[in-house]
Formats: structure tokens, sequence, C-alpha cells
């Protein structure tokens, strides 16, 4: 075998170039890093993290007297991620900057890359479209998680009276669901289809801080890791809420969330970071904002929610910890904190994040809809002008969670206002979809199902989130079951059928291989039934009187909750004929896709399948918008054939 | 018969007269058949106004989903991808339509800031309309500040406000009733015709006070009095619920209480006030709010602290400020 000389693109030549290994040299040795050293890294970091938050505390009062260490767990699992990121070698590339050692140049990554195999899902790499597809397992992994643990609530709550867990677990099993669920929900799209498409969508070969965007996959990676830690700790009894001060009297599991949620805000502000300066800066030459995608739109909208709202819930957090090991007393009334300052400073991050979770839906359905009715996107400028106000009012409406909890009684009516006024930008979405509708030619393909259901489910969402901002009917439905199957209207109801809507758009994109198209019938149509027929009987539970997170409840309500239970197992079982679904399409029998299954214009769809390393031979030269269906001589939507002269920018001019 | 230049069939006139009449109907239907049954009820005036703008709200909505539904379900049996189908047209005809947009964003802000502001009218007619104002609440009954003062009296012909510290610990709620020597009840016995003012704290993590029937719900904050209003207008029980997580027995955590006659409950009043006088004297001092005794109750978190507060001691004789 002969080794090449790569030349030194890397602009940092001083006199002759180094000779660099070649990609087998580089990758073959004892060292190669990727998940088996992650777990190693993990173990190990977790072990000396939790010697050193001994020594350092283990003489301590509180320590002794209640026999545990807050400052070891702490430290325990701050290493436990250290370590796994180390392992992976996420710090690799910043270590090597620091110390002036040069790092792999462009051509190098991509031969690396490529001489990997499917070994590189299971590495640090700064492939883009590698990053997106580990999100899409890492989200499943939480999906499929967080819903055993929803058939877990739903078992316990056919019988008022029967109880398989004690009271205990039971608030355990509440806790992690939500606190998994809204996790993955935060990252489920951004993650996945955010980082694989939003390059190849505005024609850009690679995002702006490609380490960033990789970093941010095996920092979520952790984000899980940690949350689960608070299994064997005995968990946490705060729901995903956290309220303080039953957080500051928890036991050690509270340490697993606050910190979890530390680690995953890191995740989120780095992948939200990335993907706004790649939109911001990488745009192709002639992708104007009024050509950019509406699923970009979205994202972008989404991430400027993810860098900017994100270190509230970081300091939260921060706060909570310190709490619990340093003895300070933010949330302890007692001492001069205040149980408020958690509160407002959750909900101050915690409805952004709602929008979070809501925006890249409405992207997904704004971009499928041109698609499957042939027609152009309607009212793009409103869609576009829509999500950008939701993502500035979000920041203005965080109380209406507080209404009955004391805060001052002026900010009821201006905090309802404000909620009120929301619903007018998110209402956009269903103009542009009604408009695009209108006297169209619809296909109704599985993606197309999923779109129609995003629009029925989000809805009822939208219009039960109306009754809660109004504060006379809040006193009602508040802390209930109403408000819970609001937001699983909205949230799940609406994101998640979004997500499956991209996944079976998109996965013969990403994979070269079709979703089974009479499986994924039977998926939608077993997953739209049973969710309806699970969450909508919630809303008059919620009115008649249950409230949330609670494992007893009134004997009159039990015909209610079982029919509501038999429903979630079923739709647990859509879930599962949503796996085999992959499985089968994946793996078993493997369907070729067509390089443009569904004749879309959009511009990810005009590169071959699979998509190169670095996405466009030739950076393309944008034209039109990808929403010309039906219009005799439009123009394409790029011209793929520029060259790129030598030095040329790819930021958009 | 297929849609063509001499013969076109107006869709959204079809859509429009459909949802016109569907809507009028289950508005209808709903307000007379089923809206005098929705929860809370009808015994405090604010469990009946919240019932009634809950109704509103309805009527409102319900014209809003059937228009949206009527219009999926219609676009997806009229304009499906079927052989004979016209074709779509695209273009600028089809992007845009600037009467639709103006039209839509009109009346969408209209019904929004409609909403909002008769929610606020209602809040501020209806004394907070049954939520936890926090101590300093912005609209309360007359008397409400004087029912809150040492020397306040109630009886069954005073027509005064009638304060009720509801006090939440982990897992249960009791009464204290200042009016009455300050004595503590586990069950939640209110006169009927009264304007009730419920100061609601907690001794520990926070809960939240949920009367169902009364239509109250005000949460439990540890050194917080939050104020909630009501007035009762029928006798009968309520169900009193914690509706914030406050721990593993949190689904364990209610009970009921009465609203009877005014002269009813003034008898078990001051039957119960004389009845155990001993036992109110072992209490602490009446206070708008409690912080627990540091020696011993915090389980030495805080060693070497002889008291929380200089101020608020177990028992402060503070009154709500």
């Amino acid at each position: 075998m002969t080794t090449t000389a790569l030349p030194d693109t890397s602009g940092q030549g001083s006199g002759a170039a180094p000779v660099a290994k070649s990609p087998r040299q580089r990758r073959s040795g004892l060292f190669s890093q990727h998940l088996g050293t992650a777990i190693i890294g993990a173990v190990i970091g977790y072990f000396v993290g939790h010697w050193l938050g001994n020594v350092i505390a283990g003489g301590y009062t509180y320590v002794q007297n209640s026999g545990e260490n807050a400052v070891a767990n702490t430290l325990g699992l701050a290493f436990m991620v250290f370590g796994w990121l180390a392992g992976v070698g996420a710090l690799n590339y910043p270590f090597a900057k620091i110390i002036g050692k040069s790092s792999r140049n462009a051509e190098e990554m991509e031969a690396w890359s490529a001489s990997l195999g499917w070994q590189r899902y299971f590495r640090y790499t700064a492939d883009h479209k590698v990053v997106g597809m580990q999100y899409v397992v890492g989200v499943l992994l939480f999906m499929f998680t967080g819903g055993l643990l929803a058939m877990a609530i739903r078992a316990e709550l056919l019988n008022p009276n029967y109880h398989l867990f004690g009271p205990g677990r039971y608030i355990e099993i509440v806790s992690e669901h939500g606190t998994v669920m809204m996790m993955m929900a935060t990252s489920i799209i951004v993650g996945p289809l955010g980082n694989w498409l939003v390059p190849l969508m505005i024609g850009s070969r690679r995002t702006a801080y490609p380490h960033v965007e990789a970093f941010s996959f095996w920092v979520f990676t952790a984000g899980y890791m940690v949350i689960f830690s608070a299994l064997p700790y005995g968990g946490f009894p705060t729901g995903w809420t956290g309220y303080a001060p039953l957080q500051t009297q928890a036991g050690a599991g509270m340490i697993s969330y606050l910190l979890g949620f530390a680690v995953i805000g890191i995740g989120m502000m780095a992948a939200g970071f990335n993907l706004l300066v790649t939109i911001i800066s990488y745009r192709a030459p002639g992708m104007t904002w009024s050509r950019l995608p509406i699923f970009v739109w979205a994202i972008l909208a989404t991430c400027a929610l993810l860098t900017l709202a994100t270190p509230t819930l970081f300091a939260a957090g921060l706060f909570g910890i310190l709490d619990r090991t340093a003895q300070t007393a933010f949330y302890v009334a007692e001492h001069g904190g205040s149980s408020y300052l958690w509160q407002n400073l959750f909900w101050f991050f915690g409805h952004p994040e709602v929008y979070i979770m809501a925006l890249p839906g409405f992207g997904i359905v704004g971009e499928l809809l041109p698609v499957f009715t042939r027609k152009p996107l309607f009212a793009y400028k409103v869609a576009a002008a829509g999500m950008m106000g939701v993502a500035l009012l979000s920041f203005f409406v965080w109380q209406h969670h507080l209404f009955q909890s004391g805060i001052n009684p002026d900010m009821r009516p201006l905090f309802m206002l404000t909620t009120e006024l929301i619903s007018i930008p998110t209402g956009f979405i269903f103009l542009v979809g009604m408009g695009t509708l209108y006297k169209a030619k619809i296909r109704f393909e599985v993606p197309m199902l999923f779109c129609m259901a995003v629009f029925f489910n989000f809805l009822i969402g939208g219009v039960t989130g109306v009754f809660l901002s109004d504060v006379p009917v809040n006193v009602t439905v508040h802390g209930g079951f109403f408000v819970l199957s609001h937001f699983h209207y909205t949230i799940m109801g609406g994101l998640l059928f979004a997500f499956m809507a991209g996944l079976y758009y998109w996965l013969p994109k990403m994979t070269g291989r079709m979703m089974n198209k009479k499986i994924g019938i039977w998926h939608f149509w077993t997953m739209f039934i049973f969710f309806n027929l699970t969450f909508f009987p919630m809303f008059l539970i919620g009115l008649l009187g249950q409230p949330r997170r609670v494992f007893q409840y009134a004997q009159n309500l039990q015909t209610l909750n079982e029919f509501s239970s038999m429903a979630a197992f079923c739709l647990g079982l859509s879930f599962l004929l949503f796996a085999w679904n992959l499985l089968y399409s994946m793996f078993i029998k493997v369907e070729v896709a067509p390089a443009n299954p569904w004749n879309s214009l959009g511009l990810e769809w005009q590169t071959p399948t699979p998509v190169p390393y670095y996405n466009f031979e030739r950076i393309p030269v944008i034209l039109t918008d990808p929403y010309h269906y039906s219009e005799d001589g439009a123009p394409a939507v790029a011209d793929l054939g520029v060259r790129v002269s030598a030095g040329a920018s790819t930021a958009a001019t | 018969m297929a849609e063509s230049s001499e013969n076109p069939v107006h869709h959204l006139r079809r859509m429009f007269v459909l949802w016109l009449v569907l809507s009028l109907v289950v508005d209808v239907l709903f307000w007379f058949l089923v809206g005098p049954h929705v929860p809370p009820g009808h015994m405090t005036e604010t469990a009946k106004d919240n019932q009634q703008v809950f109704n509103v709200l309805f009527v409102i909505a319900l014209p809003v989903l059937l228009g949206v539904w009527i219009y999926l379900g219609y676009s997806a049996i009229v304009w499906r991808d079927r052989e004979g189908a016209p074709e779509p047209v695209g273009g600028e005809v089809a992007r845009t339509n600037s009467h639709a947009q103006v039209l839509w964003i009109t009346i969408t802000s209209f019904i929004v800031i409609c909403l909002a502001a008769y929610g606020t009218i209602d809040l501020i007619s209806h004394n907070g309309a049954g939520g936890g104002q926090g101590p300093n609440p912005a609209w309360a009954p007359a008397g409400a500040a004087a029912a809150t003062q040492p020397n306040a009296v109630w009886t069954a012909t005073n027509n005064s406000v009638l304060p009720v510290q509801v006090i939440a610990q982990q897992w249960k709620f009791t009464y204290r009733y200042p009016t009455f020597g300050g004595f503590e009840s586990q069950h939640l016995i209110l006169p009927n015709n009264t304007e009730i003012a419920f100061h609601v704290t907690s001794l520990d993590v926070i809960h939240s006070f949920w009367g169902y029937q009364l239509g109250v719900k005000a949460d439990a904050n540890p050194q917080i009095d939050n104020v909630a209003f009501t007035k009762t207008i029928q006798t009968g029980t309520t169900w009193i619920r914690c509706s914030e997580l406050c721990g593993i027995w949190h689904g364990s955590m209610w009970n009921t209480g009465t609203v009877e006659s005014k002269q009813q409950f003034e008898q078990w009043a001051t039957t119960t006030e004389t009845a155990q006088a001993a036992a109110t004297k072992l209490l602490p001092p009446f206070a708008w709010t409690y912080v627990p005794d540091a020696n011993g109750a915090d389980g030495g978190y805080y060693p070497g602290v002889d008291q929380y507060s200089p101020t608020e001691v177990y028992g402060s004789t503070k009154a709500a400020s």
C-alpha cells in the first residue's frame, strides 16, 4: 500500500507543507475514537468526579447529616459528560486549535469520512448529514423511552384505587416522562432535519460551525444519560417543571434533572447558534430572504429562540445546583430567596421553549403542502412574518403559566392580552394552509396525511390555549387534565405528527430508501385515531376536576380514564408499527428511492442520492424560490453548473 | 358536475353556508343544553362566572373549529387528485390574495382583542374571578381590608367579608378562621350568601388550593399570603384538591367542604371556637404566613441557625400587608 501526501490547503502553510497521514493511517490505531470510547470516557469521568466530590465535600455537616453528597453527585455527572465528550473526540478540535496544532483539512475530512463507511455514524464527525442521521436515532431513542414511561402512567391510571406503583415511583415516572419528552421535543426537528436539510436548502456546502454542530449532538446524548441517571438516584418528584422549594427538598435525583437541563441547554444553544449563523451567512448567491424555503424560515425563528431563551434555563438550573451543593438560597424563602424566582426563570425559558417545538412543525407543513398540492405556498410572506412574530412575542407571555400563583395582579390582564395576541401569528399557518389547499390537486401520500393531521390536531390545541389564556377560565382549567390535553395536542398532535410527515418525506433522500407506503398508511390512521381517542377525553377529565400528576382520582372519572388508557395503549402500538416500518423499509425489504420520488422543486432534491460529502460540486446560484408548481415557464430553482473560482466566498452576496 | 369557466363552482359559498348552518345549530344546542352543566357550576358567583366565560369562549371557538374542519374536509374530498380533476393554477394569483389576508388578519385580531377585553372586564368586575391575586389584591370586595384586621368580627347579620385562611402542607389542607379566635379545622365550612376572602399560604412547598365547585384556585406559596375572593350563593358540598405537584402524596391531597346557611355556619363556628379553645391556645398565634421552627424542623439542613428569619418567627402576629 502506498500513502499519498495530500496538499496542505489549510491556508496556514509556512515553509514546506507537512506530509499528512493517509485516511487509513489516521483511522486505525489503538486510540481511534467512537461511541465505545465515549462510554469508557463517561464511566471514568463519573468515578473521577464522584471521588473529587467526596474529597471536597465529604466533611460538610449537611453531607454527614443527610448521607447525601450533592457535590459528589454533581461533579460525578459533570465529569461523566466531560469524559463522554473527550472519549468521542469532541474536544480534539478545540484542543488542537488551542495548542496550535493543525487539524484535518477539507479534503482529508472528506476522504476520512468516506473511508469509514457506516462506522462514521458512531463517531464525532463534521458532516452535517451524518450529524442529522445521528440525531434521528437519538430523538427516536428519547421518544420511545418517554413513550414507555407514558404507557406506565396510563397503566397506573386505569384504576383510581388499585395501584401498580407506589406514589414515589409513580411521581418518578411522571417526572421522567415529561422531562425526557420535552428534551426530545426541543430537538426533534432542528436536530435531525434542521441539521441535515438546512445547508442543502440554502445551497451551502456545510454549516457555519461544523464542529459546534457535532458537539451539540454529543452533548444532547450526554444530557439524555444525565437525565436517566436520576432513576438509580431515586428519581425527582417535581415533574418537568422542577418547582422550588420541592426541588430543594427533593433527593439526590434532583441533581440529574438540574444538570441534565443545563447540559441539554448547552446542546440547544450550540445547535441553535450554528444554524442561525449558517442561515444568515451561508446562503448561496441569489438566495435572498424572499426565496428562502419556509422550512428554513421556521428553523431561523426556532434557532433565534434556542440561542436567546436557553441561557435563562441554564442559569436557573445552575442556581438550583448551587442551592443544593454550595448552600446558596436562590430558591429558599427562609433565607431570603424566592420560589417565584425559579418559576419566573423557568417559564421565561419555558414559553419560548414550546414555540421552539411548534415552529419547526409549521415549517415542515409549509414546505410539504406545495409539493402535495402542486401549488405554490399561499401567503409566503405572511407565513415567514408569522413565524418571526411568534418568536418575538413568545418572550412576552410567560406569566400565563402563573396566573393563580400570586403574581402581581396587574400583570394578569397584561399577560392575558399578550397571550391572546400571540394566537394571531400562530394562526397564520392555517391561513397559509387553507390558501394552498384552495383548488389544489391533493395527493394523499403518507407525508400529506400527517400534514392534514397537524392542522386538525393543532387547531384543537391552539383553540384550547385561548381558553387557558383567559384568566377566569384558567381558574378552572389550570393544573388539571385540561391543560395537559392542550399541550399534548399542540406538541404531540402538532410537532410529532409534523416530524412523522418530515421523516416519511425526507428519509428517501437521507437514506436512499423509501418507507413502505402501506405500513405508513396503517401507521398514520392508527396514530391519528388513537391519539385523538387518548387525549380528547382528557379535556373532559380536566373539566370534571382531576388535577395533573395524581395517581388517585375521583371514582366517577374511572370510565373516562380507562377509555383514555386503552386508547393510549393502542397509540403505543401505532408507534411500534412505525418502528416496524423503519426496520422493514431500511433493512428488511429495501425499496430504492428514486431521485425525486415526490417531484419536489426543493433544492435538496436536486442533489444526487447519496448526497456527496460537500453537497454541491459547485456552489449553486439560486434563481427563484422552490414553489413554482403548476406554473408554465417557471425558471429552475437554481443553476447548479456555475463554476466557483478559487477563493470565492460561500457566503450569500 | 365538473367545474368549468362557464359553470364555476362557488366552493367558498358552499362551505360558508354549511359552516353557518352547522355553527348556529351546534352553538345553540351547546348554549342551552350543555352550557348550564359546564363545570364548575353555580355554587358561588365566581363559579357561575367562570362557567359563563367558558361558555362564551366555547360558542366563539366552535365556529372557528367547524370552519377549519369543514374547509379541510371539503378540500380533501373535492380537491383531491383524481381522474378528471382540473389542474391547479400556479403563479402569482395562487401565491397571494391581499383581500383574504387582510380579512383573516382583521377578523382574528378583532376576535382575540375582544376576548382579552372581555376577560379583563370580567376579572375586574368579579374581584379577580376566584384566582389568587397575591398579598396585595388589585380587585377586592368592599370590606375585604377591614376583614383582615385583628378586631374584625363576622356574624350572620353584619354582611362582612369572611376571611378564611387556607394552610397547605405536605399533604393536607387545613383552615383557620381568624374572626373566630383563629381555631383550625380540617374541613372547610362556609356560610352561604357571603363574600369569602381566602388567604392561602403554605408551610413547605408550593401547593395549589383548588375549590372546584367554589370556582377558586390560588397557589399556596411558603411565606406568601395569596388572596382570592368569591361569594357563595348556593349551599352544597365542594371538593378541595391540590392542583400543584407537591411531592409523592400530591394525589392524595384532597378533602371536601360544605356551604351552609349563615345561621348554621355561625352556630358551628362559635361552638367549635369554644370547644377547641384549649387546643387553639397550643397552636401558633394566628398569622397570615408561617415559618416552621428552625430548631429541628429543617432536619439539620441549615446547622447553627437559631431561626430562619429574625422577624418571621413561628406564629407571627403580623397582619397581612
